[in-house]
């Protein structure tokens, strides 16, 4: 349970996925953001507005389906790096996932890094598809990862090198 | 030789450069004292993103907002700013000593705003004299300030904010996190924190606390166990855990000594993590001219130490009768945005502390 060992469960996770259906049209942002602080970076980060939070700061961030484009901007932004885009469309068989990243070394576009998942457990070895800086002083790297679709809803951490 | 100072500001983190610059931008000549050779107190080793809102500086990393509030400050022709000064004692007669480049220096300001922050707690357990156990706040300054790695393999104690943050800043350096533990049966911390420490693979045990330490001259391990529900240690859940260091972050207390020996009224209060100024809606003590803000009144966030600041340089601005209407706007505002700050579940331990400030202060006056 996520306040006992930091893990959220099935259920929170449930609140906060996007429909099969959405999925299926394109990338969006999915905020694993479960508690009530007061925090609210990533409603101003969104160029779209997608992100909303009723009824003041210390509400839980809400994703609009329909405004969100997955462009990725929001997923440095957050302070609890509790944001991450999911694109269901890339491949047959593969998904995108933009994980926040702060670690070094940074990898490399096509380089193979371990994933895991809440757990910090390894998933296997994927390849980076996309690096992207969150700036000078923003310093949170957005790492896209191909992986089998199965796993686009369980890697959320990666791993570079042994 | 006793220097007349309009406004004195005591701490140079984000309470005292707020509150500094509060009072200044009003018009006030501000005399702000910091006993560390760079200001910004807790900020200048706080390298993640903070949490709150825009006009907080959320989304930024804290290293970078001490530097925006200390260059603010630097850039302020009110401000006079005395680095490696500490304040040594506030007198009677309105006499605040300072020590500074050996000497021992004397001012007499007409207001004075004390935000000095807070001092860690420690735990007591056998052994925990052995090199190797550190307090938090020692480990983050090694490695944020000296660049220093701090351990190769540490165990945590704590899963507040402060012991998830300085965990996962140990992972960036490089250090093994073989466990963070908490004698609560829940996290006290931020979640968010929570959840990217344990995707790092860091394990967080609650319910679980440091029996004993063990070592040769040093720290070589440490034997945890588990509680129960009324915290008593429960008999064979002993589990022993190789380290080279244990962190400690088991919390601040306000770091109040000045205000004690000023005679302003004190009160334990739990909720504020010690023993607290009482302070009035305008943050004053209840010495006439000396204010309180940020941790040394109650421990909170950067984000409501910066807003008192703010809400404490204004009112002595109202009431040394600079920009009055203006600065009484300012007060108005600054409380507005604490009270939004604090109105979620996570501030309800505060809320709960300053209702209790509250009715101790009208206690004194009646
Ligand atoms: C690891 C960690 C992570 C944190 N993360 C966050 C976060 O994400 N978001 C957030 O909002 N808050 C966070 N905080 C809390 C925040 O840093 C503090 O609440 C805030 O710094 C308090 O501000 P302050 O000005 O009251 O005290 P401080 O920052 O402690 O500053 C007090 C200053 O007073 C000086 N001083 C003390 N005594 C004297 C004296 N006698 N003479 C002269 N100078 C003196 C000290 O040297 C110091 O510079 C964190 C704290 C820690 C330790
Ligand atoms: S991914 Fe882009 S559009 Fe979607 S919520 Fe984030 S910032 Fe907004
Ligand atoms: S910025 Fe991140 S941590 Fe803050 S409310 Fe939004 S999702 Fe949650």
């Amino acid at each position: 349970m996520l306040i006992k060992d930091g893990i959220p469960t099935a259920e929170d996770l449930a609140s906060v996925c996007p429909s099969e259906e959405r999925l299926a049209k394109g990338p969006i942002a999915i905020t694993e953001c479960f508690q009530n602080i007061a925090c609210n970076p990533c409603t101003k980060a969104c160029p779209q507005h997608a992100i909303s939070m009723e009824p003041d700061i210390n509400a839980l961030p809400k994703v609009d389906p329909d405004k969100c484009i997955g462009c990725r901007v929001c997923v440095a932004k957050c302070p609890g790096l509790a944001i991450f885009v999911v694109d269901m469309t890339y491949s047959e068989e593969k998904a995108l996932v933009t994980i926040p990243y702060e670690f070094l070394p940074v990898p490399a576009k096509e380089q193979m890094v371990t994933g895991l998942n809440r757990s910090g457990e390894e998933l296997g070895s994927f390849k980076v598809n996309r690096v992207t800086s969150g700036g000078k002083t923003n310093m949170t790297w957005m790492i896209t990862l191909e992986v089998p679709k199965n796993l686009a809803m369980e890697v959320r951490n990666i791993r570079v090198g042994v | 030789m006793i220097r007349e100072v309009e406004v004195m500001v005591i701490g140079g983190g984000p309470a005292g450069l707020c509150a500094a610059q509060a009072a200044a931008s009003a018009g006030a000549h501000v005399l702000l004292c910091e006993r560390d050779g760079v200001p910004g107190g807790q900020l200048v080793k706080q390298t993640h993103k903070f949490f709150g809102s825009e006009r907080q500086y959320a989304g930024d990393r804290g290293i970078f907002i001490g530097q925006r509030l200390v260059q603010e400050v630097r850039e302020n022709p009110n401000i006079e700013l005395l680095t490696d000064a500490t304040v040594l004692g506030m007198y009677e007669d309105g006499v605040v000593t300072v020590l500074k480049d050996d000497r021992h220096l004397k001012f007499r300001p007409k207001k004075t705003i004390v935000s000095t922050g807070a001092a860690e707690k420690f735990l007591s357990f056998p052994n925990n004299d052995l090199p190797g156990i550190y307090g938090a706040g020692a480990v983050q300054t090694l490695m944020n300030v000296g660049g220093v790695k701090p351990a190769d393999r540490v165990v945590m104690v704590g899963a507040g904010n402060i012991g998830l943050i300085v965990s996962y800043q140990m992972l960036q350096a490089g250090v093994d996190v073989v466990s963070v533990v908490e004698a609560a049966p829940n996290i006290g911390g931020f979640l968010v924190h929570a959840a990217k420490l344990r995707r790092a693979g860091v394990p967080i045990r609650t319910g679980w606390t440091v029996k004993e330490a063990y070592g040769e001259g040093k720290l070589e391990g440490v034997i945890l166990c588990q509680l129960d529900e009324k915290w008593q240690q429960i008999p064979g859940t002993e589990l022993d855990v190789p380290c080279d260091t244990l962190c400690l972050a088991v919390g601040l207390t306000p770091l109040a000594e000045l205000c004690w020996q000023a005679g302003c009224h004190m009160e334990f209060i739990r909720e504020l993590s010690g023993h607290v100024p009482v302070t009035d809606e305008n943050l004053m003590t209840s010495v006439e001219g000396i204010y309180a803000a940020g941790d040394v009144s109650g421990i909170e966030e950067a984000s409501s130490a910066m807003v008192e600041g703010r809400l404490a340089g204004y009112a002595v601005a109202v009431s040394l009768g600079y920009d009055t209407e203006n600065s009484q706007k300012e007060v108005d505002a600054a409380r507005k945005e604490l009270s939004e700050l604090r109105s979620g579940p996570m501030g309800g331990k505060i809320r709960a502390g300053l209702a209790k400030v509250a009715e101790k202060r009208g206690e004194a006056v009646c």
